[in-house]
């Protein structure tokens, strides 16, 4: 079995067994953060807590990114290869909206205010076989 | 004091092989002093702007070492906003009496491709393909056309618009009008917006000649004041580009922040301006910028569009050099170019696309990553 490792490591517990976005809340405010911050980008304060952000939202806006996108992207794939994939900012209740990649592609099947689950799934595989994990949006089946 | 602009050189938009950033932007420094009837030795300051062109001091090698401080100024797409208010404040201070500010840029083909760490952003953001200034304007009028009920063919008629409005400018890029329906089918790039729907980075380069109010007519006789000249960064709660998140409770971007402390400052309101340029990367921006500046309520755009007011002939016209549609954005000259549109405008040199009524006020707007605005007004 391959080896799986998060794209980076704070945005997501991992491994875990289900696995959730890690977020900052300020104990002073209350206001949360996507990833995790040292400090309150709404009252400047320091004393932050991370916890972990709800696996379940409505999705607030989207868009389909239809072009491959320069470097830094790096997916793996090719111009030949590339899929056109689907972006959208999710709101998780008492939380934050988290902006993600969708697992859905056509705008058709897309619209605002619908339910989505956080999911974690292989984004690219590395030369050395490794498998890294990205979070994606999905709508809830 | 006042400020007065008393001079404006720009070289043309597009793509010219023939000339780097650098000589695009010396190109339109030299137009410009000759404007005012003044030399470059004259200059007692300078600020200017690149983001892809190199330096904008480098500009002393094209023009002429005279010791001249001449100081970079980099805030992305408001790089030239944030020039203008530095040698705004520089002879509002009283230190000088006349300087030159000026914005050029060169940029490669395709969009733009930011790096995430220059943003404090993780690499992961990048590297799954979220690091796109055109998905955060497609998302943000997505949402907006959602809760205002904006129509796809409002989209389109904003850009018929930009091309129609370019083709009377000589120093635009895209000078062929385009149809309201080879637009909405033109190729879809971030859903729903259509490549003709979009700006394109591109090259170019603009100057401006400032001075004391008070000695601005030693060098025109049509000076244009400098009313007021505002930069404001976002608050807690706004929607911007680059965002990994955003809170649930949102509150007015620096768009709507900059434009009340410019009619603030100018003792003016968005009812008085007889002429328009607000920052179009994309369409949307424009409609929503037609609200978030003031001059209209939010989903009166639609009507206001079918109207044609946002034409030249119209109450509140829109982007009358063609905007960045027409014109594309090199980051550096972009709002410089507003600003030179506006003079052109108020000294009443548009030819073609001269807005009639002999207008007075005009504003300028331009947004930027990660969520800077910066407006002015001018008035004659």
């Amino acid at each position: 079995m391959s080896n799986q490792v998060p794209i980076a490591e704070g945005l997501f517990t991992w491994p875990a067994d289900q696995p959730a976005l890690l977020g900052s809340r300020c104990r002073d405010c209350g206001i949360a953060n996507f990833p995790a911050s040292t400090s309150c980008m709404a009252c400047s304060g320091e004393d932050v807590a991370v916890e972990e952000l709800p696996t379940r939202g409505t999705l607030w806006t989207y868009t389909v990114q239809r072009f491959m996108p320069k470097t830094p992207y790096n997916s793996g794939e090719s111009a030949e290869s590339f899929q056109p994939y689907g972006v959208g900012y999710l709101e998780l209740p008492g939380g934050v909206r988290v902006e993600g990649r969708l697992t859905e592609n056509d705008p058709e099947k897309l619209r605002i205010g619908m339910e989505m689950d956080v999911i974690f799934e292989p984004f690219r595989v590395e030369e050395n076989g490794d498998e890294v994990i990205s979070f994606f949006f999905r709508p809830v089946q | 004091m006042d400020v007065a602009i008393v001079g404006i050189g720009i070289h043309p938009f597009g793509r010219t092989p023939a000339r780097s950033g650098l000589q695009q932007g010396a190109y339109a420094a030299r137009l410009a002093l000759q404007d005012a009837g003044v030399q470059w030795k004259d200059m007692q300051f300078a600020f200017g702007g690149s983001a892809s062109a190199g330096s904008a001091d480098a500009l002393v090698n094209e023009l002429g070492l005279t010791g001249i401080p001449f100081i970079n100024v980099a805030n992305g797409c408001a790089t030239g906003g944030s020039s203008l208010i530095s040698a705004y404040n520089a002879i509002k201070s009283g230190e000088y009496d006349i300087g030159l500010v000026a914005g050029f840029d060169k940029h490669e083909r395709g969009a733009f491709n930011a790096d995430p760490k220059a943003l404090g952003i993780g690499n992961w953001y990048g590297e799954v393909g979220m690091m796109m200034t055109t998905q955060f304007f497609a998302m943000k009028i997505q949402k907006y056309m959602h809760d205002y009920g904006i129509s796809n063919d409002t989209l389109a008629k904003v850009a018929e618009k930009s091309f129609i409005n370019g083709s009377k400018n000589p120093n635009a890029w895209r000078t062929e009008p385009i149809g309201v329906e080879e637009i909405k089918h033109s190729m879809m790039v971030n859903d729903p917006l259509t490549k003709f729907m979009f700006c394109s980075p591109s090259e170019g380069g603009v100057a401006l000649i400032l001075c004391r109010g008070d000695k601005a007519r030693q060098f025109t006789d049509s000076p244009v004041y400098l009313k007021a000249a505002t930069l404001k960064s976002r608050r807690f709660g706004s929607f911007e580009v680059f965002a990994p998140s955003q809170a649930l409770e949102q509150v007015d971007g620096p768009t709507v922040d900059a434009s009340r402390a410019a009619f603030e400052m100018a003792g003016a309101g968005p009812e008085d301006m007889d002429v328009m340029q607000l920052q179009d990367t994309e369409v949307g921006a424009e409609i929503m910028h037609m609200a978030e500046n003031g001059f209209c309520e939010h989903g009166e755009q639609e009507q206001l569009i079918n109207a044609g007011a946002t034409h030249i002939g119209g109450s509140m016209p829109v982007n009358t050099d063609g905007g960045c549609i027409a014109n594309g954005e090199p980051i550096g000259a972009s709002g410089l170019r507003q600003v030179y549109e506006n003079v052109v405008q108020l000294r009443g040199h548009g030819g073609e696309r001269q807005v009639p009524g002999d207008p007075r006020l005009a504003y300028t707007h331009v947004y930027g990553a990660p969520g800077i605005s910066a407006v002015t007004i001018l008035q004659k």
